[in-house]
């Protein structure tokens, strides 16, 4: 399943962190952080989808204080 | 502005308050008992540095936690705490408030920017109405229009889906969308497509699709990933920020340590390492590149061409040769009656009405054309059609009422032992009549070349394309004709689509110092729109796979967008150079001068802030500007 969020991301650089880091979570398919557009993609297993967005969220944030998702 | 943005910018308002009211007290100079005391004039000088950086120094903590440490946090914090140590402390806090001004001032020129690109793409239908079979209408989100649903679409509602009209008539606005301001009409049987406004008139229609897979979805995804695909010139300046960084670091450390042991003056070769670290500070270049290409993207878009990343953006810029398709590209791919040559004693409306009687109900596109024009000129009933002969590449042999009557070529008129008047010209398709064995006259037949399409070709060429060439299945002589009628000198026709291919091959091999874009109307081009560096589709609003297999992507189907495309492409692609030369000759110099111990921390933040201000101010040129920009 593949779903987009509106985000809140300070740069480009910290957008790639942040995409690196939920990258690493087991079950997430793909990542985007969108810096110019303050889009965040997210593809992951049907079954455990709001799990690991809320892990990817909190992932996010650890590495990237500033970021935030409007789910 | 938004809310983060105005919580930044009050934190920033204090601490330069702070900051400012004890630099005058500092150097009033009567406070000089308190500010010689060290101690008191670093807690002092902290209050203003921790209001404005308490977050730099968070991140700055968290990178190295997260062994992610090289990045602009880092590099400020260490510089802060270097100038601290050896008692700058009103360059320390200034260096943190500065940068932290530059920072507000980024977020709210990329905020701006996106805002304007939203505005742009405003498109997005908010809700459907949907008629139920017992005729009540409910107001739906446009994500629950099935396909088949029956919508009404009420006078100024924007269209929520792809669909077809049912009843009703209107003029649909699509300028949204494509950047053309005449309306299109639509009726019943007509497709119209979701994003664009519906005029005055009230539509009944069917949903084609839902509204994921509607024009309106598709071409905002498009935009939306257009800033993921990165251009040679984003990719080298992440590159060189995740080498560069470092090896500043690296730099700085040396600059302290050496000298310092050399000469014994530690604290002078700590604050010039610190110095150092703040001119290189690589924020302008990371930020001002990629909005430059976001705002060619967004100029673009908003004259109704899509073009689908920055890297597209970057080889448009380079273009030397246009290769352009003849039909439906240049021409208006729709054949029409140009000219009609009676013969002697025969009018118009005699040799039309053989002709259109003989052609009877075929639908070739000559028939089509010569039926089209009988219809505007004369109108009456034509005359029954008993029996037809088609003459394989000859023509056609048609028994009706009112006698027996030949159409084609002079091959068929000899045959028959008729001696047609011959003519001369070689864009038009000539059918020759008779009927009953008696000469009437020739129809010409021929596909009218587009409107501005010259003009497009000279601005093209004006653009910096040295070289623009037509490929073409149309026989020689007719793409002759038309290659003449344009202004175009090199043309090849008699092209199977695998010879089009194969003939953009080999124009691409010969095009080595320069980009190769190939144009057509997407249909059955495929092929071709993939193999060159860049394929544009035009008047393919709607035709998913061209959409899919272009690069970029005309919405209209009007050439003269190209040569804007192509000036804005070399506009943003200039932009972004000049602010990488700009900033790198800026931060050099300073960095020279701070290392010899010439330039100050002030010139320091003025390298770093005041070069990324600068840059990104430069970047919004292309979307602030508008059209008069170029």
């Amino acid at each position: 399943m593949k779903k987009k969020y509106a985000c809140e991301i300070d740069c480009a650089n910290c957008a790639a962190k942040v995409e690196d880091a939920i990258k690493k979570i087991d079950g997430v398919q793909d990542v985007k952080v969108n810096f110019m557009m303050q889009k965040f993609t997210l593809e992951a297993d049907d079954g455990r989808f709001d799990e690991i967005l809320d892990e990817a969220i909190r992932v996010g944030k650890k590495v990237e204080p500033d970021f935030s998702v409007k789910k | 502005m938004s809310e983060k943005l105005k919580r930044d910018l009050r934190v920033i308002l204090l601490a330069a308050a702070v900051f400012f009211a004890l630099l005058i007290a500092e150097k009033s100079g009567h406070f000089d008992a308190v500010f010689e005391n060290r101690w008191v004039k670093i807690v002092l000088y902290m209050i203003p540095f921790l209001i404005a950086g308490h977050k730099v120094l968070w991140k700055a903590l968290l990178g190295i936690k997260n062994l992610q440490m090289f990045d602009e946090s880092f590099l400020m914090t260490i510089a802060s705490i270097g100038a601290f140590v050896t008692g700058e402390c009103e360059e320390a806090a200034a260096v943190m408030l500065f940068y932290q001004v530059g920072e507000w001032f980024q977020s709210y020129a990329v905020g701006k920017s996106r805002g304007s690109i939203t505005a742009l793409m405003d498109i997005v239908p908010e809700y459907a109405n949907v008629e139920a079979e017992d005729g009540t209408i409910t107001t739906v989100d446009p994500d629950d229009v099935e396909p088949g649903d029956v919508l009404i679409i009420k006078p100024g509602e924007r269209i929520p889906v792809d669909a077809e009209v049912i009843s009703g008539e209107s003029l649909i606005n699509t300028a949204a969308l494509t950047g053309e301001s005449v309306p299109r009409r639509a009726s019943a049987g007509s497709q119209i497509i979701s994003g664009c406004v519906n005029g005055e008139g009230l539509l009944k229609v069917r949903a084609l699709k839902c509204y994921d897979d509607s024009t309106v979805a598709r071409i905002l995804e498009l935009v939306e990933n257009a800033s993921e695909k990165k251009s040679r010139t984003e990719n080298f300046i992440t590159r060189f920020a995740k080498v560069y960084t470092p090896l500043v670091v690296a730099a700085a450390l040396i600059l302290a340590i050496i000298p310092s042991i050399v000469t014994g003056q530690a604290s002078v070769w700590i604050y010039r390492a610190c110095t150092f670290l703040v001119i290189s500070c690589p924020c302008a270049l990371v930020i001002s590149v990629p909005l430059a290409f976001f705002g060619g993207i967004g100029a673009s878009s908003r004259d109704g061409v899509l073009v689908k990343g920055s890297n597209y953006l970057e080889l448009l810029a380079d273009l030397s040769c246009v290769v352009s398709d003849k039909t439906g590209t240049l021409t208006e791919g729709n054949f029409r009656v140009s000219a009609l040559e009676c013969a002697e004693g025969v009018s118009e409306e005699e040799l039309l009405r053989a002709a259109a009687a003989a052609e009877g109900l075929s639908t070739h596109p000559i028939a089509v054309s010569i039926r089209e024009a009988y219809a505007e000129k004369d109108g009456r009933e034509l005359p029954r059609l008993l029996d037809t002969e088609n003459i394989s590449g000859k023509g056609l042999s048609a028994a009706t009422e009112e006698g027996r009557i030949l159409v084609g070529n002079a091959l068929l008129m000899r045959e028959n032992g008729i001696e047609p008047v011959p003519v001369n010209d070689e864009a038009a398709t000539v059918s020759y009549v008779a009927k009953d064995g008696r000469y009437l006259g020739a129809v010409l037949i021929r596909d009218t070349v587009k409107r501005g399409a010259a003009e497009a070709i000279r601005a093209i060429k004006d653009a910096g394309v040295s070289r623009f060439v037509m490929l073409t299945g149309d026989r020689e002589s007719t793409a002759r004709a038309v290659a003449g009628e344009l202004g175009i000198t090199e043309c090849f026709a008699e092209l199977l689509p695998a010879d089009k291919v194969e003939k953009t091959e080999a124009l691409l091999a010969e095009e080595k110092n320069g980009t190769l874009a190939f144009i057509g109307d997407g249909i059955n081009d495929a092929p071709v729109l993939m193999r060159a560096d860049v394929g544009i589709a035009m008047g393919s609003l709607g035709s998913d796979a061209a959409i899919e297999a272009a690069d970029v992507v005309i919405m209209d189907d009007d050439i003269a967008r190209l040569p804007l495309v192509i000036r804005i492409a070399g506009k943003t692609v200039r932009i972004a150079k000049e602010n990488i030369v700009f900033a790198l000759v800026v931060k050099v110099l300073i960095l020279i001068l701070g290392a010899l111990g010439a330039a100050n921390m002030w010139a320091a933040v003025f390298a770093d802030v005041g070069v990324a201000v600068l840059c990104i101010l430069n970047s919004m040129r292309l979307l602030v500007a508008g059209r008069t920009f170029l």
